[in-house]
């Protein structure tokens, strides 16, 4: 079967494979593996081997400066790009293409302007879409806002929006690039505790790339530095939540210890 | 109500309620009244005063009625022309004309448009002759198409067909070409088929340059229904003023350029209206509240 539209085929690897039967009742997390991950662009090498477990639930940060393979490496696991060498898995099962069971925001929102904020959030449409979308839409804020156009969303509301329509087929991965990066400091902090709690509802497994180590401190189980495509550190850490966002000196210790290995 | 002083405008919009009140206020308000009156009938008096004028010239013997004919002879004319029939059989002609080449050259051009935006083996195959074929002036081949229809229905169709197919054709070609890219992707990322990546993200997101490519056609639409019909036709608003100027009606030929005007005009505001209609998303065609909000 060739699909028309090859216009717009170079990404992916396949098309998606079909959704899930049932919406019906959360998925809990899939773990990821990556081994001996390489990705290179023409002779350029932006991933160099990389090693990497994430257990089944886990909330992840990724760290590290721009242009030092953040993106590339969400890409490999959401299945968009394939490695040049190495294996990724997800649940167990080697990507090899587009998968259901793995969502993600990206640092522009994009939604899509000529649809309704309810039709973006079930964008996939799929059986009593409406239902899902309305109630995920309540699960993030916006239970009021389904007949509006996106343009006229402010920023945090559209990467709200965002979020549900990532959350109406209930993944069982979440990978999110930098999604708070364009928000004002106190937008930013709202967005945080959102995701932390509607991780904590869903128990997706999550990766979060970030350049703010603030950011990382403040989210995640376990802090990971990405540097010139290799993983330079890979800490834990164990404070407990809900978290403050600044004045926590075990936090700020943390934090010390990534800026000085991004 | 409040009776202050800032009334002015508002009295001036509601004049029935305005009436009702006090002598003072009377005054006020028809006052009010004269300076909405003013602001609606501005725009109008210079086009007023040209009629006026052009004609007091014709009336003075300023103006030869076969250079230009006195408004009041064109008014004359439209009357006759209405009441013999013949102005609307011959609109109605043209029109149909008009729409039938716009349907099929404008149904191909979209039709190309999509297949090549969407399939590159269509784009490679196809997309240099269509670019050669475009820089050939369509009524250059006026001759030839006598040649091959006479001067029948389907040489008029054709040449409207031509002329309208390569505007929408390279419109919908590169709206569809500049779709969003992060869009396609997300789409594909929330699984989309092909089918509904077509319908809700690329169709829409082409639409604004389809109905850009729209508009430009309908201008070539009737201007080369006005050039064919001028030249070779035996009804139509065209073939009117051709006739028309053999008895030196001059009244009937300046009929005749107001008809096709006034034609241009409505098809204008029809996609106006189409543009507003399916582009109510976008901010330029959004109310003031969502203009502010972003
Ligand atoms: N499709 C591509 N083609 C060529 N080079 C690319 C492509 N995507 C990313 N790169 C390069 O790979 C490097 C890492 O990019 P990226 O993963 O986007 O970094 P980050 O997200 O950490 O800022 C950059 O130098 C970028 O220029
Ligand atoms: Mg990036």
């Amino acid at each position: 079967m060739s699909t028309p539209l090859t216009a717009f085929g170079d990404g992916a690897l396949t098309s998606p494979r079909p959704p899930p039967p049932a919406a019906a009742g959360a998925r809990c997390g899939a773990h990821i593996t990556l081994g001996g991950v390489v990705k290179a662009f023409g002779e350029r090498p932006v991933l160099r081997r990389l090693d990497l477990a994430v257990p089944a639930g886990q909330f992840l940060a990724v760290v590290g400066r721009s242009g030092g393979g953040k993106t590339t490496l969400m890409r490999l696991i959401a299945g968009l790009d394939g490695a040049t060498s190495g294996r990724v898995a997800v649940g167990g099962e080697i990507v090899t293409g587009l998968q259901s069971q793995v969502r993600l925001l990206f640092q522009d929102a994009r939604l899509v302007p000529w649809q309704r904020v309810l039709g973006n959030v079930g964008i996939a449409r799929g059986p009593d879409w409406r239902h899902a979308a309305a109630r995920a839409l309540r699960d993030v804020g916006l239970g009021d806002r389904g007949r509006e156009w996106p343009l006229v969303l402010s920023g945090g509301q559209k990467q709200r929006v965002a979020l549900a329509r990532a959350l109406v087929s209930r993944p069982s991965v979440l990978l999110l690039d930098e999604p708070f990066g364009a928000l004002d400091a106190l937008t930013r902090i709202e967005m945080h505790r959102l995701t932390e709690r509607i991780w904590q509802e869903h128990r997706f497994t999550t990766v979060l790339i970030t350049h703010d180590v603030a950011e990382a401190v403040a989210l995640a189980d376990r802090v990971v530095v990405l540097r010139q495509g290799e993983i330079a550190l890979d800490i834990p850490i164990d404070l407990p939540r809900p978290r403050r966002e600044a004045g926590d000196p075990a936090a700020a210790a943390l934090q010390a210890r990534i800026l000085a290995a991004v | 109500m409040s009776g202050s002083a800032s009334e002015g405008v508002a009295l001036g919009a509601v004049p029935g309620i305005a009436a009702q009140s006090g002598p003072a206020r009377r005054v006020r308000s028809l006052r009010g009244l004269a300076a909405g009156f003013g602001r609606a009938a501005l725009p109008w008096a210079l086009p007023v005063a040209v009629i006026l004028l052009w004609q007091a010239a014709a009336s003075l013997g300023f103006l030869s009625s076969r250079v230009l004919p006195a408004p009041g002879d064109v008014a004359l004319a439209f009357w006759r022309t209405l009441n013999d029939g013949s102005l609307l059989a011959n609109v109605l002609v043209s029109t149909r004309r008009a729409l039938i080449g716009l349907a099929i050259g404008g149904g191909i051009g979209f039709a190309l448009g999509i297949a090549n935006g969407i399939w590159r083996p269509a784009e490679t195959a196809l997309d240099s002759t269509l670019q050669m074929l475009r820089n050939v002036p369509h009524l250059a081949i006026i001759p030839l198409v006598i040649l091959w229809f006479g001067i029948g229905e389907e040489a008029k169709i054709f040449l409207v067909a031509i002329g309208v197919a390569f505007p929408i054709y390279l419109n919908t070609f590169h709206g569809i070409r500049t779709v969003d890219r992060g869009l396609v992707e997300m789409a594909r990322v929330y699984g989309l088929s092909p089918a509904a990546l077509f319908w809700r993200i690329v169709l829409p997101g082409a639409m604004p340059s389809i109905l850009v490519g729209l508009r430009y056609a309908l201008g070539i639409m009737w201007l080369t229904l006005i050039v064919a019909e001028t030249i070779a036709s035996s009804s139509g608003i065209g073939y009117m003023t051709m006739n028309a100027r053999e008895f030196l009606q001059t009244d009937v030929v300046v009929l005749g350029v107001l008809a096709y005007a006034l034609l241009g005009k409505a098809a204008d505001s029809l996609t106006r209206a189409i543009e507003h209609r399916m582009l109510a998303w976008h901010p330029a065609y959004q109310g003031r509240r969502a203009g502010l909000a972003s």
